[in-house]
């Protein structure tokens, strides 16, 4: 299994490789540190959130509702914000939004025994109409510098929501591989019947995984809140589907049972190269948006096209 | 050639890989005959029957109906030759009209290709009228009765001019005052000259609508019997009588105190009145056949169905055994019928699936220690002599013995110490099997409690120190294993309970 998984892994990876040696080809721009620390802060967010998506997928589930939940918390901490709240606490606030909203799909989905689309199809209505009844549809704009730091700084000549994602991943990473959250995860999404009658508790640990990836959406919501200096009800639309997209990609099965972080990372990296490659060789946003998705398409037509060979 | 001869199928052979399913079966059916066919589970009945009706293909012999010979290539083929099949599950529209469903994909058109409502009822009602019940030709089959659901199937059969109709259990799900109302229609059908091939276990039944009954054991044809001439002793016989070559260890059980005891355990429609205690040492078989609720109450002692009432006492302290968790908690183990959907996780790997259950044993502070997990994989691969090349690889690619051992290895892996076994053999070959058996002795001699589930007479037989029989959700009979011979079990397991206290 080890090595299927890593062929899989490797064949992304090299995908990634290809593509970036494409736009050096192209752009003399592309490879420059300025260039590749720009894609690695743009795809900070995407990669982020695509961190729950990727448990949630390997549980076999799906969770719509994550760019909403993330517009969610980033208005209802930008408020704190503004109301004085020291910036951890609101922060805090934030995350308990994301958590919450995300918990409340878990328990949908656990208990009241809902399909994951469904029930996260209506939490993405409920969390976009939430943010944009409590801020009347306007940005909440204008923060400190030391919040704003949190996007826009350096620490040691690396962006900050570049540490944080690499800080992010490494926990994932390690959460999937080595603690028995990781190994429920994979065992819920492989055969849900099974893990009832092996004795887990597949209710509290669907709650908890729908819960982390809400909570990821409030830590999308900071980042992205920092950056633009302001949190707005709009923000986060159609995230949910480059989050899917990059796990996709990066090989974790919709089947459920199946899946890594790493490739994950890889997935949401091919998208961000994708579409800096596209900007820097100025095609148009209406085409590059063609593209990717027929990058989607053909990375999982050849993963398919493979499988069925090996078999 | 008998002239009344309307369909005959001679020396049938069918094969799936590993397993002969018909060995040189033959099978004559009259005219206007209700023929009953008879057999244990897996005795064959449905694949013959499968392939008169054109899902499957024989590999070898004849068929000839009304003197001619036949290939049969399809399902739709064997309608066209006026063979009906009803399943035990219809095949029916629920959100569709009774008189829709009759016609379904053979809807009468107008000229302009348009469905002729007025036609499509009429003649719905002439069909129904001839099988002589009363539904409503409007009504949505969601809406309508079990019973009337099947009689738009037979009506559905009638409407192609099946002369030969295979009923499969057609009693089993219905009421006493229903099974009177399809028998009033089934002698109608055959005054009309349909033939009936009956499949059934209940031995009442067979006396009262059957006029000839051939008996199946093991893919093997044993004999045609006309009803009147056969008592219920001698066809029980013919049903079971097998010589009992398989190997089974030698049991001398040390059968010490109770570690289980099921009080009056009762699930509303599905189990009722269950007693029974399990002790330290023991292999206690249930045999019974397929629906009689064996499975059902494995699920309730193990905490996946909730039970309706009752007591379970597990080494003598009452307990409220509400998940699988709880009874694994207890020390139970359950190695369910159907391995790959409610046994194993098949795309995780060997040693994934053997420490599913016993995660906590390999943390620290919540970090899993591959080495320690690692080990006691191994030693599990080693001792049980699971056959994969490595821990890592995926159970998927594992044969069905292979699968079981795995399955076991995780209830090992907990100290369990009362293990269910529903169907420990099923699917998995004769050496594997011998080794399977061995393990479940060498248990028992360790002190675990074993009930077991099984279908096989000879291994309920051959391996049981005690065995339960169930029939219609509750124990027909408790027989030692000096007492137990195969037609005992099987007089309790087809008898109408009630007689037998």
């Amino acid at each position: 299994m080890m090595q299927i998984q890593n062929i899989r892994q490797f064949g992304t990876f090299i995908g990634l490789l290809v593509l970036c040696l494409l736009f050096w080809i192209l752009s003399p721009y592309f490879f420059t540190v300025s260039n590749l620390l720009n894609i690695a802060q743009q795809t900070s967010i995407i990669a982020i959130i695509s961190v729950g998506m990727t448990f949630v997928i390997i549980t076999a589930g799906i969770d719509l509702s994550i760019g909403s939940v993330l517009a969610f918390s980033g208005v209802v901490m930008a408020s704190a914000l503004h109301a004085g709240v020291p910036i951890p606490l609101s922060i805090l606030v934030g995350f308990s939004v994301g958590y919450v909203s995300g918990t409340i799909n878990g328990l949908l989905i656990s208990y009241g025994k809902l399909p994951p689309f469904i029930a996260t199809l209506g939490m993405m209505s409920i969390a976009r109409g939430s943010a944009l009844w409590y801020t009347n549809g306007r940005p909440i704009s204008g923060f400190s510098d030391s919040f704003r730091f949190l996007a826009t700084g350096d620490i040691l000549f690396i962006p900050t929501s570049v540490w944080i994602m690499a800080i992010v991943y490494i926990i994932a990473h390690f959460v999937l591989t080595k603690t028995k959250l990781g190994r429920y995860t994979y065992a819920i999404g492989g055969n849900e019947k099974a893990a009832i009658l092996s004795g887990i508790n597949v209710n509290r640990y669907k709650n908890i995984i729908y819960g982390v990836s809400g909570l990821l959406g409030g830590l999308g919501a900071v980042i992205l809140t920092a950056r633009l200096n302001s949190a707005q009800p709009i923000a986060g639309v159609m995230y949910e589907l480059d989050a899917i997209a990059a796990t996709v990609i990066g090989g974790t099965s919709l089947m459920g049972g199946e899946g890594t972080i790493y490739g994950t990372l890889i997935g949401a990296l091919i998208i961000g190269v994708l579409r800096n490659g596209l900007n820097l060789l100025g095609v148009p946003s209406f085409i590059q948006q063609i593209v990717i998705g027929a990058v989607i398409i053909g990375a999982i037509l050849l993963d398919t096209q493979l499988k069925k060979q090996k078999e | 050639m008998d002239s009344d001869i309307i369909l005959s199928m001679s020396d049938i052979r069918k094969e799936f890989p590993g397993v002969v399913a018909l060995d040189d079966v033959s099978f004559e059916l009259r005219k206007g005959e209700v023929h009953i066919l008879l057999g244990e589970n897996g005795a064959g009945k449905s694949t013959l029957m499968k392939i008169l009706s054109g899902a499957y293909q024989k590999d070898q012999g004849q068929i000839h109906l009304n003197g001619k010979e036949i290939q049969i290539l399809n399902p739709k083929h064997a309608q066209d030759l006026g063979i009906g099949i009803i399943y035990q599950e219809f095949n029916l529209n629920p959100h569709m009209t009774v008189a829709e469903n009759i016609f379904l994909g053979r809807e009468p058109v107008n000229r302009f290709g348009i469905i002729d409502e007025k036609k499509l009822y009429h003649s719905a009602r002439a069909i129904i009228q001839d099988i002589g019940v009363e539904i409503g030709l409007n009504k949505v089959v969601s809406e309508i009765g079990i019973a009337q659901q099947q009689m738009v199937e037979v009506a559905k059969a009638l409407s192609l001019n099946a002369r030969v109709l295979i009923m499969d259990e057609p009693s089993a799900p219905l009421t006493k005052h229903e099974i009177t109302q399809l028998f009033e229609m089934i002698r109608r059908l055959t005054k009309q000259g349909v033939s009936i091939v009956y499949i059934s276990h209940r031995m009442s039944e067979l006396y009262e609508i059957g006029d000839k009954v051939t008996v199946l054991r093991d893919g093997k044809y044993i004999g045609t019997k006309k009803i009147s001439d056969i008592n219920r002793q001698d066809l029980i016989k013919m049903m079971v009588n097998r010589d009992l070559d398989e190997q089974y260890p030698a049991r001398n059980p040390k059968i010490s105190e109770e570690v289980l005891r099921v009080e009056g355990l009762e699930r509303k429609g599905v189990l009722s009145n269950i007693n029974f205690k399990l002790h330290r040492g023991e292999i206690l078989g249930i045999a019974g056949l397929m629906g009689s609720g064996r499975t059902e109450l494995a699920r309730a002692i193990y905490g996946v169905d909730k039970i309706s009432a009752g007591k379970i006492f597990v080494r003598n302290k009452l307990q409220n055994i509400n998940s699988p968790r709880k009874a694994i908690k207890l020390g139970m183990g359950f190695l369910t019928e159907d391995r790959k959907s409610e046994g194993l996780v098949l795309v995780l790997t060997v040693k994934k699936n053997i420490t599913l259950s016993s995660i906590d044993k390999y943390l620290r502070f919540g970090v899993l220690n591959y080495k320690d997990e690692l080990k006691k994989v191994n030693h599990y691969i080693e001792s049980l002599r699971v056959k994969t090349p490595g821990p890592n690889q995926k159970v998927l690619n594992l044969s069905g013995g292979n699968q079981q051992k795995v399955v076991l290895s995780k209830w090992l892996c907990c100290h369990s110490d009362i293990f269910i076994f529903d169907e420990p053999t099923r699917g998995i070959d004769i050496g594997a099997k011998a080794e399977i058996y061995n393990l479940m002795s060498t248990l028992t001699q360790k002190g675990v409690a074993i009930i077991m589930i099984s279908s096989e007479l000879p291994e309920i037989l051959g391996m049981s120190d005690r065995i339960l029989v169930m029939n219609k959700g509750t124990i027909a009979g408790e027989l030692t294993r000096e007492q137990a011979n195969q037609e005992k079990i099987m007089e309790y397991a087809i008898g109408e309970p009630g007689n037998y206290n």
